[in-house]
Order: structure tokens, then sequence, then C-alpha cells
């Protein structure tokens, strides 16, 4: 039984007032909360159990390493990885794409290539591609999302060749909430011989991820919107094709020996994690990992399933407001324009109802303007959503109208 | 009207409903720009609506033309612009204009987060007055 009430008690956040009112956070999609075991537990490590890893031979650091490893588990596990050693740590899931665009990309990508993105990626699963296509030379395509914001398999059919060396797609739209069939095109994409990265971003947060069932070659997400704390990022990659890539950065920790003249690099994770890495934030993240398995990932996406569904029927009840986004199973992302108010406005106001939500164009300008806006509000769930903050969302609105 | 007489104004309205509401109402009654303005280089970036600042000068004092596509982030113009409209480059530099928003009661509209295009705006006036 998913009591979303005693979950929301495990977020000290709910307790705040926000100007006077409930606490209506529809934003996770920009940054989760974080739930107080996480908070606890980073503490405790600052507190009690803290060292650098993989140097000292004194306890603390032996004990720390353990549990940054432990942490690394954590996430194999949670991605159902074949290894921890296909389990990279970062700073984000941004420079988890953008490790993979120097290093793979450099090694791999010619001007004859190309590689097929979407028109829902994100600024993050965008920008790294142009910048890099623009020093080798190679193909940027990008395929179609249809009005609705479901996928045109048809138009990604047409435009994945055997030129097509990489696909580098998102599961869920931060701006749609689509959720995009990733094992058709993974297995299109392996047929044609190219590689495919995952931005599970946003469907990590609401589905379980099985590396091994979708047989993507790389997955990134972060660890601030899966309940984690902010400064880590994990890159999933077949340990193949990580022992095949070069060094993203250097410096201590990712080497095997040094000279003056010459050094060799460690293997995989080890290559691609230079420096000290967020000892804390990992093994922070692998407590909020751990926190959603305990909660049941199936258990909270039926949650969410019911909300999306119910926040579907309210906004539909709102004249005046379009939904931008409805593909059919689309998860719990909801961007809209309401007639006659400016989203900034609307904002403002929301906010003083104690609502967050989002304006803008949510790091991904050319999809809000394919989609024929300049600038949309957003409202998006976490496991924590309730039914009444989605009732107090749709009060605000049309209190909002009544200032137009 | 001064900006004294916008501070009292505001202090006659008790709820957060009231001030939105005459800042709307403040908004609409400014005067209109010209489309022929509402282009790349009089646009204030870092904002989450569009917003245009278009200045020239007159003698040793300098003017400003406003607008949004937003209506209340219009009315938080209208305020800056009574704030700096008609004042010279180093009248310019010594409001304190945080001081003006804390008294009106709209002090949280110039957090640099808010990312409304105020304290862009702000930046941009000052800017103006140097190199006007």
């Amino acid at each position: 039984m998913y009591d979303v009430n005693k979950i929301r008690e495990d977020f000290p956040i709910f307790a705040l007032s926000i100007n006077g009112k409930p606490n209506t956070f529809l934003d996770s999609a920009a940054s989760a909360q974080k739930p107080k075991i996480v908070i606890d537990k980073m503490n405790d490590m600052y507190l009690h159990e803290y060292a650098n890893v993989h140097r000292g031979s004194y306890l603390l650091s032996e004990e720390i390493t353990s549990a940054f490893e432990q942490a690394r588990a954590t996430v194999q596990k949670f991605v159902n990885a074949s290894s921890s050693s296909e389990i990279v740590f970062t700073r984000s899931a941004t420079e988890s794409i953008n490790l993979v665009a120097a290093s793979w990309g450099h090694k791999f990508l010619k001007a004859s290539d190309e590689v097929l993105i979407s028109e829902a990626e994100h600024h993050a699963n965008l920008v790294p591609w142009q910048v890099l296509r623009d020093e080798i030379g190679f193909k940027l395509n990008i395929c179609r999302v249809n009005d609705d914001g479901s996928f045109d398999m048809e138009d990604f059919r047409k435009k994945l060749s055997s030129k097509t060396k990489l696909v580098a797609i998102t599961g869920m739209s931060n701006v749609l909430g689509t959720i995009f069939p990733l094992k058709e095109i993974i297995n299109l994409a392996h047929a044609k011989g190219a590689k495919v990265l995952v931005d599970a971003c946003q469907l990590a947060v609401h589905q379980k991820i099985d590396v091994k069932d979708l047989d993507c070659d790389f997955l990134a997400f972060s660890g601030h919107k899966t309940y984690g704390p902010t400064g880590i990022g994990v890159l999933y990659g077949k340990y193949e094709l990580l022992d095949s890539m070069p060094p993203y950065q250097c410096g201590g920790d990712m080497v095997d020996t040094v000279t003056y003249e010459h050094t060799t690099f460690d293997i995989p994770p080890a290559r691609f994690e230079a420096g000290t890495p967020a000892i804390v934030e990992a093994i922070g993240l692998a407590e909020a990992l751990k926190y959603l398995m305990s909660l049941g990932q199936d258990n909270i996406t039926t949650h969410e399933n019911e909300l999306t569904a119910y926040a579907i029927k309210q906004f539909s009840q709102i004249k005046g407001l379009h939904q931008i986004g409805t593909a059919q199973g689309k998860g719990g992302v909801f961007s809209f324009v309401v007639d006659g108010i400016h989203p900034q406005d609307l904002a403002f106001i929301l906010d003083k109802e104690g609502v967050a939500v989002r304006v803008g164009h949510h790091c991904a300008a050319p999809l809000v303007k394919r989609m024929g806006y300049s600038s949309v509000a957003r409202a998006s769930l976490g496991l924590y959503n309730t039914k009444e903050d989605i009732d107090i969302l749709v009060k605000a609105i049309n209190k909002a109208k009544t200032f137009f | 009207m001064t900006i004294d007489e916008l501070i009292e104004n505001f202090s006659f309205l008790d709820t957060w409903e009231d001030k939105y509401r005459y800042l709307i109402e403040l908004g609409e009654k400014m005067p209109p720009l010209p489309e022929s303005y509402k282009t790349a280089p009089w646009q204030v970036k870092g904002c989450q609506s569009q917003v245009w600042l278009v200045p020239s000068k007159e003698e040793d004092r300098l003017h400003f033309l406003g607008d949004s596509d937003a209506a209340i982030v219009k009315g938080l113009i209208s305020i800056v612009l009574l704030i700096y409209d008609n004042k010279s480059p180093s009248e310019i530099k010594a409001v304190a204009v945080d001081d003006i928003f804390a008294k009106i009661g709209l002090k949280e509209h110039l957090s640099p987060s808010r990312r409304n295009g105020l304290e862009a705006m702000v930046a941009k006036i000052r800017q103006y007055a140097d190199i006007l």
C-alpha cells in the first residue's frame, strides 16, 4: 500500500509553508526534494566517517572507500548493470553526456558519419553534439516528434541509416512528458550498427531502468532529480565500450603508472574519475536510490500514473488552458499555457498561492518553439505529490484568470 | 505621479492580490512601445518574459521607454521607469532602487534568481547612464 501522506513525512521540506500556504511543490522535473535519510546520511558521513577515497591506508579512508564503492554497487543494482565497473560517477547528467561526446565522440566519430537525436532533447543532449559536429564535421540529424508530443517512429526510421554512428535520445521528455519507445529505438539503431545513448534524467525518476533489458550502450541520469544530492551524476556504459575510450579529464586517481615522460591510464570506471570525486554526494545518491527501491519503483509509477490521469482530467476542465504534450502513456510532466495570461505572470500568482511551477523554455528552447511557443508553464510530479496538490494548482490557475 | 505618491498608493493595499492588480493597472497605463522597437537590440536578456528598454537623451537627462509581453512584469517596468526616467547619469547612479522596492513591498522581484528581467533592466539602465 502506497501511503503518500506518510511518504511526504520523509521529506522535511514539506513541513514548511510557502507565503503562508501549504508547500505545493510541482517542479520536481527541475530538481526533486530530498528525503531526510539522504540528508542524514550525508551529514553522518561528514560528522563521523569522512576522509578521501582510494588513497589512505588508515581506517577512515578504508571505510569511506568501501562506502563509496558500495554506492557504485547500489547504482549498478538500480539500473541493473552487469558490473559496477560499468558505472562512472560524474558531476551531473550533463557531464555524463559531455564525457561521451568528448571521449567516445572524439575517438570514434568521423566527418562522414551521422549522429541522430530527437526534437525533444533538452540542451544537455543537443548542444554537446552541435559543438562536436562543428569540430568534426559529421551530420547531426534531428528526428521529429508529432504535434501531440509523441515520437514519430516513421521519421526516425527515415533518418536512421548505416551512416548513423550514434543515436542520443531522451527516455522521457522534460517538456512534453512523452515516454519514448526506447526498446524499439535501440533495436532499430543496433540493426544499423549505431550505438545508443539514453538520456534518462527524467525517466529514471519515474520508471524502473533496466540497461540489460534496454540493451542501451550508454545511459545518463542525475542525482538531484532522483531525490539525491546535487553535484553527482551517473554514466552507465557497456564495459567494452568504456574500455575502448580515452580519458576525459586527467589527474589523480585515474592513472596506472606515471613518470615525467609518460602516463598509462587506469581501467574503467577509474579512468573517467580524475581527481577527488564527489564522495559524500555519491553515497547520498545511493541512499536516495535505496529509498526509491524500498518504496518500490513500480508502486511509484502506479501512484504517479494515477495522479497524471487525474491531472490531465482536471486541466481539461480549465477553460482556456492548453496542454502541450498529450501523447498516450505520458508521464507526470505537464506543460501548458492559459489564454490571455503570460506564463511568467501565471507563475507569480501561483507562487503567492504556495505553488511552485517552472516557466520559460525549460532548457529545451528549440522544442518549445517547435510546439509553437516561446515560453510555457510546467508542472511536474514527484513521488510525494497528491491529488490535493493538483487541486490547489487548479484552484490557483483559476484564481490567476481573475486577474487578467 | 512621483515615486513617493506611488509608495503611498501601495501602502493602502493590504493584500498581494490588490498589489498585483494595481501593478497590472500600472502596466496597462504605460505609454505603448512602438512595435518597431520590439527587436533584438532593445531586448533585455535574462528574463523569463520578453522585456524591451529603449533609452534616449535630452540635454543631460536620460529618458526610457519600456515594455514586456507579461502584464505583471510590465507593471514592474513602469515602476522602474518612474524611478529612473528624466534623471541625469549621476542621479541614476545614486538611486537606491532596492530601498524603493522594499518600501513598495515588492522587494522579492529584484532578486537575481527571479529572472523576471527587473534586475537585468536596472543593470542596463545603469550601463546606459555610463555610456550615454
